[in-house]
């Protein structure tokens, strides 16, 4: 299935990046089962945007590299951007169910700062 | 900077930009890579931006790498937390943090450092008062990490934008 | 092993990892309770979906899905945002 052929140990390194990667995602996502208000939720997804994330694109840059005989760093955009946007999401979000728990009065919203 | 190129730092950035995105470097490319990273920030005045002035390179690369250290810990941290791994009782809150960082650039990587760091979650910063209202999932003590904001990160920003 | 078959199969499993997440984040988007867990299982589905396609690139060894990827990315980004905003004031643009 693989167009390219690698060196075997190249092939390892691939697989154990994305897989640690692919793993670290996974128990983000598990979190957001396992953790039980909205507010320790939010933290369960960052898993994948950071760690996860950053070794996936680390083993598609080795992986593009070896294939091609030179240095692909275009991936690393994939990581800036969402190094860049995911916080402005969760802030956007974390303001958003503030906003709503504060209007409605809940008990669990977060005081002022 | 001057006329000619007035935003050396965001040029660079979209050369290097485009560059990524047309590897392999050819003559072409390359001399389009200068183009568009020499004509677009002309239309940054539009936008107004505030000067920014980073300084201390030294302190930048500490930074870096103390954020590196701790992305990863707190990755490891929370993948504990979730998976049923950590011992003792856990509890979960909010804390407030008084910040004398007044940059905008220093709080939006402050922000983007905390967010990176999983669990931590920015939820609200009062620009009048100073005060940032932080969601910390494992909280042992509240004191330190107002400490640890302070000290790992809100003094070396300072440092950088001042 | 060969290096290929190494590639095929841990590649695949990692892809097999990543549709549980979606899948997971999907049951948090359908069980809700509120509308801002669901917007928070959206963006994992996401952000999940986008290291699916990266990983597809790489047991394909094609460099296209690198444009797709960075297109959910963006599409991701600017959908959880305009829900979020949604949440807050109950209206995109004002």
């Amino acid at each position: 299935m693989t167009g390219v052929d690698l060196p075997v140990w190249a092939a390892w390194l691939v697989v154990a990046l994305a897989l640690s990667g692919a793993g670290f995602s996974l128990v983000g996502a598990i979190g957001l089962i396992r953790l039980r208000t909205f507010y320790e939720r939010v933290h369960a997804p960052t898993l994948g945007a950071t760690l996860g994330m950053t070794l996936i694109v680390a083993a598609s840059i080795l992986y593009f590299s070896v294939a091609e005989g030179r240095p692909v760093l275009r991936d690393l955009l994939i990581g800036l951007f969402l190094t860049v946007t995911t916080p402005v999401t969760l802030i956007l979000l974390g303001r958003a169910a503030t906003y709503r728990d504060r209007a409605e009065g809940n008990a669990d919203a977060p005081p002022d700062p | 900077m001057s006329r000619f190129l007035p935003y050396p730092l965001l040029s660079l950035g979209l050369f290097a930009t485009w560059l990524l995105l047309n590897a392999p470097v050819t003559p072409a490319t390359a001399f389009l890579a200068a183009l568009v990273g020499w004509l677009v920030p002309f239309v940054m005045p539009a936008l107004r931006p505030e000067t920014v002035r980073v300084r201390a390179p030294g302190v930048i690369l500490r930074l870096a790498g103390h954020v590196l250290v701790d992305v990863v810990q707190s990755n490891i941290d929370v993948a504990k937390v979730i998976l049923g791994l950590r011992r003792g009782t856990r509890r979960t809150g909010f804390v407030s943090i008084p910040l004398d960082l007044r940059s905008p650039y220093g709080l939006a990587v402050l922000s983007i450092i905390l967010t990176a760091t999983p669990g931590t979650l920015w939820i609200q910063y009062e620009s009048n008062s100073g005060r940032l209202l932080l969601h910390v999932l494992d909280l042992t003590d509240g004191d330190g990490w107002v400490r640890r904001v302070k000290d790992r990160y809100e003094r070396p920003l300072m440092e950088i934008f001042s | 092993m060969s290096a290929a078959s190494i590639l095929t199969w841990g590649l695949g499993l990692a892809q097999g990892m990543l549709v549980l997440a979606m899948v997971i984040a999907a049951w948090r988007v359908l069980r809700g309770p509120r509308a801002q867990d669901r917007v928070l299982g959206l963006d994992t589905v996401y952000l999940n979906g986008m290291l699916v396609i990266v990983v597809h690139g790489l047991r394909t060894g094609s460099g296209l899905s690198f444009e797709a990827a960075l297109v959910i990315c963006l599409l991701g980004f600017a959908a959880t945002l305009a829900l979020a905003k949604f949440l807050m004031q109950g209206e995109v643009i004002q």
